[in-house]
């Protein structure tokens, strides 16, 4: 027989914000066992309620993101919102 | 062109390897439009000009104000008053009499936008505003034009270079990939709002101008479908890969005729009707003498206002001074109409039903342009 697998992966993703995103969250996030950009959108939705009306676009490792996106342990997502001013 | 006079203006790139008389010339031949002779445009102008990009554009309907000056390096306290294209241009003129200037003391709008940006190879962005933004965006995807982003906000900035076709099977990116839709004006701050400083616009628009004669000369990796975020509190780069987003086409007017029907300003503007009066409304209520008028510009800010009468509280001290309002209408006005609604919800809620609350929708500013409009 086979041994069973008796430890648990921890896998660990980093957020980054930009402008005035920094306003609603810590600036520098790391949290844990979190699947896909979409899983973390709504865990930051939960924690942070302003957060829904913001406007930014997702990045996962330097790469804007369209749709919903796989993370991998040490993955960092950077949120960037539009500046207006000039 | 070594017989020119202008080798002489020019040597120092010329002889840069890689860039050479080559370079210059294309230089000379290119047509570049600035989009708005502010923070960013300034710098990006004054190098531009200096470098001998051989026609360039102004479109500004705004006039030089005093507190601009922090930032907006071409102008001095003597312009104060006056439009910015043509003080801008006198600036360049002086710079560079070589070369060709054309001035528009005008808003881009979606009447004009097709044919100034029709007349131009690149277009600089470096308005101040999302309607703006969005408009030069959808404009330059139907033209076929690559534009220089740049845009700032407190201590950090952007750019990227976007709607430009790098080879046959990259696609180009445009500012709605990133951001589908505009986000409404009291949604982002605006400088005037947020604060920003000076030097940081300085720094962003000199980078315009850098990617500009990059992508003109062919010279360098020049910031293709790329976007930087710089942070000048602590000098961080960050730099993004971009990509088409699928659907985003769908947002863009297709052809002139649609994207003249599309009302930008409208996109952006919040649905705050039933707190917003404009210059009409507003002219109304002055003549019945029965409003309190407030002004949450902060003490120095220009121009001042001798028309009516008002009670000057900036924003900030706002919350504690509501006991000074005795009419049961109550304007509140400030410089573009953005802090003066932020100002109306906050009274609102203090005020509830017992006081009709309003802000004057595009500030001081508009108001006085409207009246100057009726007197010429």
């Amino acid at each position: 027989m086979l041994p069973l697998c008796s430890y648990v992966i921890i896998m660990k993703i980093s957020v980054i914000v930009f402008g005035q995103l920094a306003d609603l969250i810590t600036e520098n996030l790391v949290l844990e066992n979190i699947a896909d950009t979409d899983s973390l959108m709504e865990t930051l939705y939960n924690t942070y309620p302003a957060f829904r009306e913001s406007k930014f676009m997702i990045a996962v490792n330097k790469k804007l993101i369209t749709v919903n996106t796989l993370l991998a342990d040490k993955s960092t997502i950077a949120l960037l919102p539009p500046f207006s001013g000039g | 062109m070594n017989n020119l006079p202008s080798y002489d203006r020019y040597h120092r790139q010329i002889i840069l390897k890689d860039f050479g008389e080559a370079g210059q010339q294309k230089l000379f031949s290119a047509k570049v439009l600035v989009v708005g002779a502010g923070g960013l445009g300034c710098p990006a102008l004054q190098y531009l000009a200096a470098a001998g990009v051989g026609t360039l554009g102004i479109i500004d309907g705004d006039i030089v104000d005093l507190s601009n000056l922090h930032r907006q390096i071409l102008y001095s306290v003597h312009d104060i008053g006056f439009p910015k294209a043509e003080k801008a241009a006198e600036k360049l003129r002086q710079l560079n009499p070589e070369i060709t200037i054309n001035t528009y003391c005008e808003r881009l709008n979606n009447q004009n936008a097709f044919g100034i940006i029709n007349e131009y190879d690149i277009i600089i962005d470096g308005s101040d505003n999302f309607a703006t933004r969005y408009m030069i965006n959808d404009a330059c995807v139907i033209l076929n034009k690559p534009i220089i982003h740049g845009s700032v906000s407190q201590f950090q900035g952007q750019i990227a270079i976007l709607n430009y076709r790098k080879n046959i099977v990259s696609e180009p990116v445009n500012y709605r990939d990133l951001f589908p839709n505009p986000p409404k004006e009291d949604e982002v701050p605006n400088c005037a709002e947020a604060g920003v400083l000076g030097v940081l616009p300085g720094i962003i628009g000199t980078m315009q101008a850098n990617e500009t004669i990059k992508l003109i000369a062919g010279i360098g990796q020049p910031l293709i479908n790329r976007i930087i975020t710089f942070n000048a509190l602590n000098n961080e780069l960050y730099e993004l890969g971009l990509s088409v987003r699928p659907g985003t086409r769908s947002l863009i007017p297709a052809d002139e005729d649609a994207f003249r029907k599309t009302d930008y300003e409208w996109l952006c503007s919040s649905t705050n009707s039933e707190l917003e009066i404009d210059h009409h409304a507003f002219d109304e209520l002055l003549s019945q003498r029965k409003i309190d008028i407030i002004d949450v510009r902060n003490i120095n800010e220009m121009p001042e206002i001798e028309e009516f009468t008002t009670f000057r509280i900036p924003l900030k001290e706002l919350p504690g001074m509501s006991s000074l309002i005795k009419s049961d209408t109550v304007v509140i006005i400030c410089q573009t109409g953005n802090r003066s609604l932020h100002a109306a919800k906050q009274l609102k809620s203090v005020f509830g039903a017992s006081k009709k609350v309003l802000s004057l929708k595009g500030g001081i500013i508009k108001w006085k342009q409207e009246h100057t409009n009726q007197l010429l």
